[in-house]
């Protein structure tokens, strides 16, 4: 398969990355060359394999439901950048 | 001093030949001279390093001091360490100074008393086999500067190989220890998944994602993953087992030993220099009383599709984090919530991590999760079940760690298909989440070659012991780039 300059500007967006014309075109050559190699995978018949997320079989761990961390609201805001009142800043999203 | 062993830096804190602020000024001294031209530190900050070192020296002063206390390390900049700016090599970070410490930051310094250096040059991200995806330039390697050191580790590496730190931490996702290990002529270990904890290490690809030690020799390597790993209830894939001391059967004899050789890594497609350094210490193995056998991974050829899968899917979902709002760079310009996000990441990520979240978007997507993200993960099966077969007939698999050696700054910059085929021996490892090494074991037309090591689950403390046996009968790892 190969992937149109479409398909590349429509997966830019859903990963909400700004493309430009021409970035989507080299990019498209360049997912095109690494699609390739993945295509590699499907000559392998795997009907009834188990498909592994993960290198160990582990269940969710629980915890009590106590507090185990102290406040750090100031440290933690201390780095966005734009805070107000506590609050995190970001453009108007309803009129 | 600057060739010294942890085990050997230790022995000369505790007998006051020299103190830790001593030790750290020679190598912020080095890292001050050496540094402009190797680029292997993104931050070096010699207030809070020296902060670091009296408080060793108190330690050690009241005898509260441990093996490793006082000796100084270089970071990992994929790791947080409060009040230390960490990057992860990108521009998204550049300015982001943590707030808090990585768990295996608390136990190196808080803990075990280790005094950092800085925290050192990573492809950004982690994404990478070259260091050359970084937003602060690339590293040199110090056996070639016209040479890349490897990736994503390779400030780490280069750190060490120009001895501008006794030791650093690295982090191996598809190979990012192991293979800058191999092109630095140093020792890394990536343990069993699980064993050393992510909290606090920023994530790439979650399932595949370990921290480990690089250092000049198995021994070194053994002292820093006894103070690194360790169950942490921060982490939900931390393994809650029993405390090991990785060190322990490092003096074992190696009589007796079945060393694994998977046809699939002796065949077409490795460097013959390299093929020729594997082959030679796979008979010094023999003369120390290890017998090989032949094993087959049959499935090893998917592992790089595979993980091209795996590896960006799982980061197109952690890297959605960065979106200008809560910690990070955000764009200049914008006119509505929507187009902050797009410009925050349009700017603030790099080429080859821009690929991996547009692949992952990809794969993820609704009519493709099935035949790319299904297929690859019933694929990471095979290839992990191929290492329970081989494991019946051997205790350790060895091959090359790298099909060649360091390879020309830029040479493989423009073509990521040729750069994600660095990996080729050391991404099944990953996949399965077993514990791999890599040690120096010769030398490729003057450029140091690394021979993997690869165990069952939980078997460090055996490839360790191999590793060291092997350290006692050979020099190579004591090889050093000229001038140092």
């Amino acid at each position: 398969m190969s992937l149109t300059l479409e398909q590349v500007q429509r997966i830019a967006l859903l990963a909400r990355i700004e493309i430009s014309e021409a970035e989507a075109a080299s990019t498209q050559g360049h997912l095109n060359g690494i699609f390739a190699l993945i295509e590699r995978m499907q000559a392998v018949d795997t009907r009834g394999v188990e498909p592994m997320a993960h290198a160990q079989d582990l269940g969710q761990r629980l915890r009590a439901d106590a507090v185990s961390e102290t406040d750090r609201r100031a440290a933690f805001q201390a780095v966005a950048p734009e805070t107000e009142a506590g609050l995190y800043l970001v453009p108007k999203v309803i009129e | 001093m600057i060739t010294k062993s942890l085990k050997q830096l230790g022995q000369a804190l505790a007998a006051k030949e020299i103190s830790s602020v001593e030790l750290t000024t020679l190598f912020l001294d080095r890292i001050e001279r050496l540094n402009p031209e190797i680029n292997a530190f993104i931050t070096v900050d010699r207030d809070q390093s020296l902060a670091e070192a009296r408080a060793a020296d108190a330690r050690l002063a009241a005898g509260t001091a441990g093996p490793l206390t006082g000796i100084p390390i270089a970071q990992k900049d994929i790791f947080c360490a409060e009040g230390w700016t960490t990057t992860c090599g990108s521009k998204m970070l550049a300015n982001f100074v943590s707030p808090y410490d990585a768990t295996v930051i608390a136990r190196l310094h808080g803990e075990a008393g280790m005094v950092s250096l800085g925290k050192t040059n990573m492809d950004e991200f982690a994404m990478g086999s070259s260091n050359e995806t970084s937003y602060f330039g690339p590293v040199k390697n110090p056996w070639d500067r016209t040479r890349v050191p490897g990736g994503s580790s390779g400030g780490s590496a280069a750190a060490v190989a120009a001895r501008l730190a006794p030791a650093a931490t690295g982090t191996d996702t598809g190979g990012s220890i192991r293979q800058p290990a191999a092109l630095c002529n140093l020792t890394g270990l990536k343990p069993t998944y699980g064993v050393v904890s992510r909290y606090g290490m920023i994530a790439f690809a979650s399932s595949l994602d370990q921290g480990g030690p690089m250092a000049a020799s198995a021994e070194d390597c053994a002292l820093l993953l006894n103070a690194m790993s360790g169950f942490d209830e921060r982490d939900s894939t931390s393994l809650d087992r029993p405390a090991e001391d990785y060190a322990r059967d490092l003096e074992q004899p190696l009589a007796g030993l079945r060393i694994g050789l998977p046809r699939e890594f002796f065949g077409d497609g490795c460097d013959p220099a390299v093929m020729a350094a594997v082959q030679a210490a796979l008979d010094e193995y023999r003369k120390l009383g290890a017998t090989t056998v032949e094993v087959s991974l049959p499935n090893s050829h998917l592992s790089v599709p595979a993980y091209y899968v795996i590896a960006p899917a799982e980061a197109s979902s952690n890297l959605s984090r960065f979106d200008g709002v809560r910690y990070g760079y955000r764009a200049p310009d914008y006119d509505s919530l929507d187009d902050m996000y797009m410009k925050t990441r349009a700017q603030g990520f790099g080429a080859e991590v821009k690929r991996r979240i547009l692949i992952g978007a990809y794969v993820l997507s609704h009519g493709y999760y099935d035949a790319y993200y299904l297929q690859a993960q019933r694929i990471r099966r095979l290839i992990a079940e191929d290492f329970v077969t081989a494991f019946k007939s051997c205790d350790i698999i060895m091959g090359p760690t790298s099909p060649s050696p360091a390879f020309k700054l830029g040479e493989r910059a423009a073509d990521p298909v040729q750069m994600y085929l660095s990996d080729i021996y050391t991404i099944a490892v990953n996949l399965a989440g077993l514990p791999g090494m890599s040690i120096p074991c010769g030398f490729a037309a003057g450029l140091p070659v690394g021979l993997q090591l690869i165990g069952d689950y939980f078997a460090e403390a055996r490839l360790l012991n191999a590793a060291h046996r092997f350290q006692q009968a050979t020099d190579w790892h004591q090889q050093t780039p000229i001038p140092i």
